[in-house]
């Protein structure tokens, strides 16, 4: 159903643009280019801002060149100013002006009339901007009338072209349902085209419940960006979800790229896909007629143009250029990447005691225990129901106790409650969103009547840090973390569940920044656990809304799923949709929130969930327990099993978020991220990879007696991590499952190092010694890494203190060698067993230590499988070692 | 890495208080302690391979089974045990050995982690004896208790028993009473009916009589009314005055038509009239009546106005709490409609039909003497039937009543006996909760609010060895979105019936804490007394 306003964007139809880029004034410094554009309708003009940015990116800003007043810019998001590059006109005659974009042969080409843009790199078009002549911007404008338009209007039926600019219903005023917006600065969308020709792949714009390979909008929706609490949502389906990242990524055999729309307002994205020839180009670019295009197009409610291309070409550089502007996923504690239990809700202490105790009764590792709204005395978050939970930190230090944790939840709704001290303060300060009139802004949710901080406030968001100081927050302690939900924000009696357009932050209306209040809430709360720990602990906050940077702050998850089949399914593509876009620490509720799962649908969840980065089981309070041994002892045993794999791998998980956090690379990351060229790999989205070396494809059919998987890498092999068999690359395969099936391979050519000493915290593996799995390409080598610190500190990136290992075998020899030199940390962990994938009989093996010494190692060989197993090498996990086999 | 003791030198305490050395490899039981032979190669339990003894814990899994390493967490199925001098020996998966995390109350499953242990486990033998001898003592007691209680179920049941005996016993000879005076009844019901029906006949027949009389004094009067000459006969035209006669209803009576209706003939005596009366006297109006009245229609029933400035739920009210769903909305306000309807069709006033008056019906006389003496006899037979008929139900419901107490399944020994039609409360900061065994578990708020359901009795659902532990009530009030309620009770032994705790472990599955002393086991031989079991 079209809701919004914005929709009437769409009635624009492609043509002929009515902007013109006014060449005269044209101004050139170092790194920024400007120039005018007029809309030759109403003669109103707007500025354009073309800068370079450093790493192949273009940055492109358009606003009006004199606003009635300052439109919103999107702050906080980008790391910093991004460091431009310099730029410089090549050639211009009187219609065009061709710039040059650095090295590579790069080129941007700016046509006046009509105005668009061609990205060129030698004779290829890689992008176009306003090609499609959607390029519209809702100028600010003083009210006419006052009293005849105060009509509500139906929305996206009204607007039938810009050319005149005469007042509208809905301009001024709207209503939805019972709900209106009283729009005092009136019309304020913006819109912009891309056409990208030889793409048919397009990915991103998280979050949607839909396919990884976006679809066409053409006769349907466009995704729409615009977070809201959704109650029981629909798969397959363009419609918003909690979160927003307006980031869209294209792929081709030839190159991927990326756009950063960067706005906070409601957004909508159409995208449609033809093969048509690609319109009108200069004269020396060429373009095949065959060759297929994807168009997109974006809608913004208001703000301004500001947009980032990324030019790639690889994956990974495009990964890299917007780690550049928005940062890389925090670094999680290791204990965050282990397993979570959670329900809403764990009843009280004794509740909570249970539950931990069952765990060690089933033999069943967990990290962490979570306590859902119900804790709180009253909905009053930061405070504990005296009945239910009278003694918290005797609670706590009972977890710690058994070297476990618990995630509390605080939201960003506040009881009005004169006897409630957050809420005192907060009014006190005057730290309220407002409502138009001026008052502090109420709204319905889960304590009653609740008022909304102003987290963009910075001051708001200081004090709202400062609340999570241990002396502040009562009862709690430093083995206690947070999670942010409901920061969409949720109010129930707001329009679609969320704030009102026109309530006050500031100067700013929320329609502008709307997208970026649940960032704010998990920054201020990932702020507030550093600071209790003085910078020293690294912070574990779990966020339902997002928008891009929110990767910064820590975990988000797909929100209130359902025990479904589809469900399952769709939390593949739903958390590799968010790593594409920079936020890695995704998951889904395992089980499904909603409804009641059957025994097989909770044992292939927890299969599938063992193999995502954020794996927490949790449940809606009106469904049976579920905790995972009340499924009979065969289920209980199969459950047990996929955690402990879990565990096992916890070495694996920790380096390739180390390497996110240093590189920006995804953690989980589509087939097509590692296999660019392989086009059969473009859509698979019910298999991934886990980094680069364990491709994953859970079963997610009910009744599944077996799958198909596609193993990807001509020339390449991989390993069933199970059976230890070997299959061939660039072929589909057939795999007969059980119950107890989840089919997992590691690449060959790489080493994967795991500690198979499971306990029943992952603190407590602290210690314990690793297995490497070395998977033998066909070349007969591979390669891995090593990466240990203390496991949840800031002290490896403030004084270096980690381990960071380059394993490699290559010529029947395998070596640990350091890949950073001036880091020092000394670990307990030794090397207890390699086992090697792949190889032949040696006739011995002799181990060197970093000074010198000699010795045999034992060893053994399955020769039907060509496993060979090493036996106690017994080396320092930190220490420099060879190992030769003869 | 791997400086771990391979043997450790265990110091037993047996209870005479002799220290006793036994040597055996960390983390393996007494009773194994033959398979590590130091001098001898290891051999894997599960036999599948055998390997040097310095490998027996040596920190690296050899063995499949787990077996060669019993004192490390290198096996992923190993275990681990500890002897917990002062408390109980046990086993703990090896994953839990130098964990962090002090499992042992002897400490010896944290000899290299660096965790701080203390040996607590004579603190726990004393508290673990200190708790066995109090339940020792409620066993005890409550065991005393429960025989008394199978004592007075056993009498109870043989009186419940022999009460049901005499009950049919009874009831058989009710049986027969009332089919006696079923008869009796029927026997004095048949004269009863034939002097009833001769007494409404003989009433038929005078009720006809008088009519018939009456018709001819209507007539003669009619004959001298329409006879205005007073000649003794009634003529054409002296007909004709009546209008309201007139057989083709134009309005006028012609003088055919008068002819006509006089058989043919000019004028008619009173004996010839008796031939024209009946085609006139259905529509013959006496002149000296007043004219007919005109027939005034009836009050119109007035249609009850639906006041729609009253909704009970204006639109407004409702379309701002619903947001995301129209549908829903719609279905809302459909169901409104469906309020409203039933409102109006409540508010309609009930039309009165006109009561018929049978003036002219006089009452029936009384019955003579012989049929009102009849009568009377037949009404005392069936008064008499009617009350041992009752008597006769009275009874069914009490045996049926007996039969149905007789037929719980209170226990192998009767023991639970006492809990039937009894009830227990027990009252949180919230709620009051009352425990009805074999009959229901219901919750109120304790200020005020109507009492929710929470299960009706369902069964015993205990383990399999012992299904008295649990007691299931089920189909309770149904639960929004969700099940209906239910209720687990779980019974320990105590000496007091009491119930000790309530919660909710899960959305509307109810858990109760319940002591009797009805579950106490017959206490283990501890004191053993030869004359415990005379006296029982």
């Amino acid at each position: 159903c079209d809701m919004s306003e914005v929709l009437r964007q769409r009635e624009l139809k492609p043509g002929q643009s009515p902007y013109r880029a006014l060449l005269d004034t044209l101004e050139l410094s170092n790194s920024r280019l400007s120039l005018q554009l007029i809309n030759d309708n109403n003669k109103v003009r707007l500025l354009l801002e073309l800068y370079r940015l450093q790493g192949n990116m273009t940055r492109v800003k358009i606003n009006e060149l004199k606003p009635l007043k300052p439109r919103y810019e999107v702050p906080d998001v980008l790391l910093s100013h991004p460091i431009t590059e310099a730029l410089s006109v090549v050639a211009q005659d009187e219609n065009s002006l061709v710039v040059s974009l650095g090295g590579k042969d790069q080129r941007l080409i700016l046509s006046a009339q009509p105005f668009r843009l061609d990205i060129v790199e030698g004779s290829q078009v890689l992008m176009s901007l306003n090609s499609r002549g959607l390029l519209a911007f809702e100028h600010l404008r003083t009210r006419k009338d006052t009293i005849s338009h105060k009509i509500s209007s139906t929305v996206g039926s009204m607007w039938d072209s810009l050319k005149k600019d005469d007042d509208k219903p809905g301009m001024w005023e709207e209503t939805f349902k019972s709900h209106t917006d009283s729009k005092p600065n009136g019309p304020t969308s913006i819109s912009l085209d891309f056409s990208l020709p030889g793409v048919e792949h397009v990915y991103g714009i998280p979050e949607h419940a839909d396919t990884l390979k976006l679809k066409n909008t053409d006769g349907s929706d466009p995704y729409r960006l615009y977070n809201l609490d959704v109650f029981q949502y629909e798969l397959h389906n363009p419609m918003a979800l909690y979160g927003a990242v307006p980031v869209l990524i294209s792929h081709s055999t030839d190159r991927t790229m990326g756009i950063f729309w960067l706005n906070a307002a409601e957004t909508w994205v159409d995208i449609s896909s033809n093969t048509t020839m690609f319109g009108k180009i200069l004269d020396f670019v060429q373009v095949s007629s065959e060759a297929p295009q994807t168009d997109v197009r974006w809608m913004s409610e208001s703000g301004i143009i500001d947009v980032f291309i990324m030019l790639g070409p690889k994956p990974a550089d495009v990964f890299t250029q917007y780690a550049s502007l928005t940062g890389t996923q925090s670094f999680p504690p290791l204990s965050a990447l282990a397993y979570h239990q959670c329900r809403w809700n764990y009843n009280d202490q004794e509740d909570v005691k249970t539950v931990d105790q069952g765990f060690d009764e089933h033999d069943i590792p967990y990290d962490f225990i979570w306590l859902d709204i119900e804790h709180a005395d009253g909905k009053r978050y930061f405070t504990w129901d005296p009945s239910k939970f009278p003694q918290p930190k005797e609670m706590l230090q009972g977890l710690m106790d058994k070297r476990r944790k618990l995630v509390a939840i605080v939201d960003p709704h506040i009881k009005v409650d004169s006897g409630y001290k957050i809420h005192n303060e907060i009014r006190s300060k005057n730290f309220y969103v407002k409502n138009k009139d001026g008052g502090d802004y109420e709204g319905w949710c889960w304590p009653g009547n609740a008022g909304y901080p102003d987290f963009t406030n910075p001051e708001m968001r200081t004090w709202w840090a400062s609340q999570f100081a241990y002396d502040q927050y009562e009862g709690s302690m430093e083995n206690q973390y947070i999670w942010n939900d409901m920061n969409e924000p949720s109010v129930f009696n707001g329009p679609e569940v969320t704030m009102h357009k026109d309530a006050l932050h500031g100067v700013w209306e929320h329609r502008d920044v709307h997208n970026l209040y649940g960032l704010y809430v998990q920054k201020a709360t990932a702020d507030g656990l550093i600071q209790r720990s003085e910078g020293v602990q690294r912070p574990f906050v779990l966020t339902r809304a997002f928008f891009a940077g929110s990767q910064r702050y820590g975990a988000v998850w797909t929100g209130d799923n359902a025990a479904e089949w589809g469900h399952l399914k769709i939390s593949i593509p739903m958390c590799l949709s968010l790593g594409l876009v920079g936020i890695s620490f995704c998951g889904a509720d395992v089980g499904g929130f909603f409804k009641h799962p059957s025994a097989e649908l909770l044992v292939r969840w927890y299969q599938a969930g063992a193999y995502q980065p954020f794996f927490r089981a949790h449940a809606h309070i009106d469904t049976p327990r579920r905790e995972p041994w009340l499924f009979g002892p065969e289920n209980t045993a199969l459950i047990r099993e996929a955690i402990r794999q879990r565990y096992a791998l916890l070495p694996y998980w920790y380096q390739l978020f180390y390497n996110a956090h240093r590189t920006g690379q995804p953690v989980m990351r589509p087939l097509w991220v590692e296999y660019p060229d392989d086009f059969a790999t473009f859509s698979i989205e019910d298999e991934y990879l886990i980094g680069k070396d364990l491709l994953v494809h859970p079963v997610t059919d009910e009744g599944a007696t077996g799958v198909t998987a596609y193993l990807p890498g001509k020339g390449e092999v991989w390993y069933d991590v199970h059976t230890f068999q070997k299959h061939d690359g660039d072929q589909s395969l057939y795999i007969p499952v059980t119950m107890s099936s989840i089919p997992v391979f590691q690449r060959g050519g790489s080493i994967i190092c795991r500690k198979d000493r499971v306990r029943r915290s992952s603190s407590c593996m602290e210690n314990d010694p690793y297995t490497l799995y070395v998977a033998l390409g066909s070349q007969g080598s591979a390669e891995g890494e090593l990466y240990i610190d203390d496991f949840h500190t800031f002290s490896f990136e403030e004084a270096k203190q980690f381990v960071h290992r380059r394993l490699s075998f290559s010529a029947n020899t395998l070596s640990s060698r350091n890949l950073a030199p001036d880091s020092q940390f000394s670990t307990a962990s030794w090397i207890e067993k390699i086992v090697i994938f792949g190889g032949s009989q040696p006739s011995s093996a002799t181990l060197k230590s970093a000074d010198g010494t000699e010795s045999a190692l034992e060893f053994e060989f399955d020769s039907t499988l060509a496993v060979l197993t090493l036996r106690k090498p017994g080396v320092n996990a930190a220490a420099d070692w060879t190992i030769v086999l003869r | 890495m791997t400086c771990l003791h391979l043997l450790l030198t265990l110091v037993f305490a047996v209870s005479l208080g002799t220290p006793v050395e036994i040597q055996r490899p960390r983390g393996v039981p007494l009773t194994k302690k033959q398979f590590y032979e130091e001098s001898k190669p290891f051999t894997c339990l599960d036999g599948s391979r055998t390997i040097p003894f310095d490998r027996v814990n040596d920190d690296y899994c050899d063995c499949k089974d787990g077996s060669d390493e019993p004192g490390t967490a290198a096996c992923p199925n190993g275990s681990f045990h500890c002897t917990n001098a002062g408390y109980r020996p046990m086993f703990i998966p090896s994953s839990r050995i130098n964990d962090g995390i002090c499992d042992c109350c002897d400490t010896t499953d944290e000899y290299n982690s660096g965790a701080k242990c203390e040996n607590t486990c004579k603190e726990l033998g004393r508290k673990e004896r200190e708790v066995l001898q109090k339940m020792a003592e409620i066993t005890k007691e409550g065991f005393l208790l429960k025989q008394q209680l199978i004592e007075e179920a056993k009498k109870g049941q043989q009186e419940k028993q022999s009460k049901v005996t005499d009950m049919q016993e009874n009831k058989k000879q009710l049986d027969e009473k009332v089919e006696a005076l079923r008869t009796v009844k029927e026997t004095a019901e048949q004269p009863e009916k034939e002097a009833k029906e001769r007494h409404l006949k003989a009433w038929e027949e005078q009720k006809a009589a008088i009519r018939l009389e009456k018709d001819k004094a209507k007539m003669a009067e009619t004959f001298l009314e329409l006879d205005d000459n007073e000649d003794g006969f009634v003529s054409v035209s002296e007909l004709q005055s009546h209008a309201e006669l007139d057989p083709d209803a134009d309005g006028t009576l012609t003088e055919i038509e008068a002819q006509g209706l006089m058989g043919g003939a000019e004028q008619v005596d009173t004996s010839t009239f008796e031939s024209v009366w009946p085609k006139i006297k259905d529509k013959y109006h006496s002149e000296a009546e007043e004219p007919a009245p005109v027939e005034t229609p009836p009050d119109e029933v007035k249609e009850p106005v639906v006041d729609n400035d009253s909704e009970p739920y204006p639109e407004d009210d409702i379309s701002e709490e619903e947001d995301e769903d129209d549908e829903d909305e719609d279905d809302y306000h459909e169901d409104d409609d469906k309020v409203m309807c039933l409102c109006v069709v409540q508010a309609q006033p009930t039309i009165k039909t006109p009561e018929k008056t049978h003036e002219d019906e006089e009452a029936m006389p009384p019955y003579d003497a012989d049929t009102q003496a009849l009568i009377d006899a037949a009404q005392k037979a069936r008064d008499d039937f009617e009350e041992a008929e009752k008597a006769l139900r009275e009874m069914d419901d009490q045996i049926r009543n007996i039969e149905k107490e007789l037929s719980f399944d209170f226990g192998p020994d009767a023991e639970f006996t006492y809990l039937y039609s009894q009830c227990y409360e027990l009252t949180t900061s919230e709620y009051i909760y009352r425990l009805c065994p074999f009959n229901r578990v219901s919750q109120k708020p304790k200020y005020g609010g109507s009492e929710t359901n929470l299960g009706t009795w369902g069964s015993w659902s205990g383990p399999e060895n012992n299904k008295y532990l649990l007691m299931k009530y089920e189909q309770g009030t149904g639960c929004w979105q969700g099940p209906n309620r239910s209720t687990t009770v779980k019974l320990t032994c105590g000496k007091e019936t009491v119930v000790t705790s309530t919660s909710e472990p899960s959305r509307c599955e109810y858990l109760m804490e319940f002591t009797t002393p009805a579950v106490c086991q017959e206490p283990a031989n501890i004191d053993p007394s030869p004359h415990d079991h005379v006296e029982l």
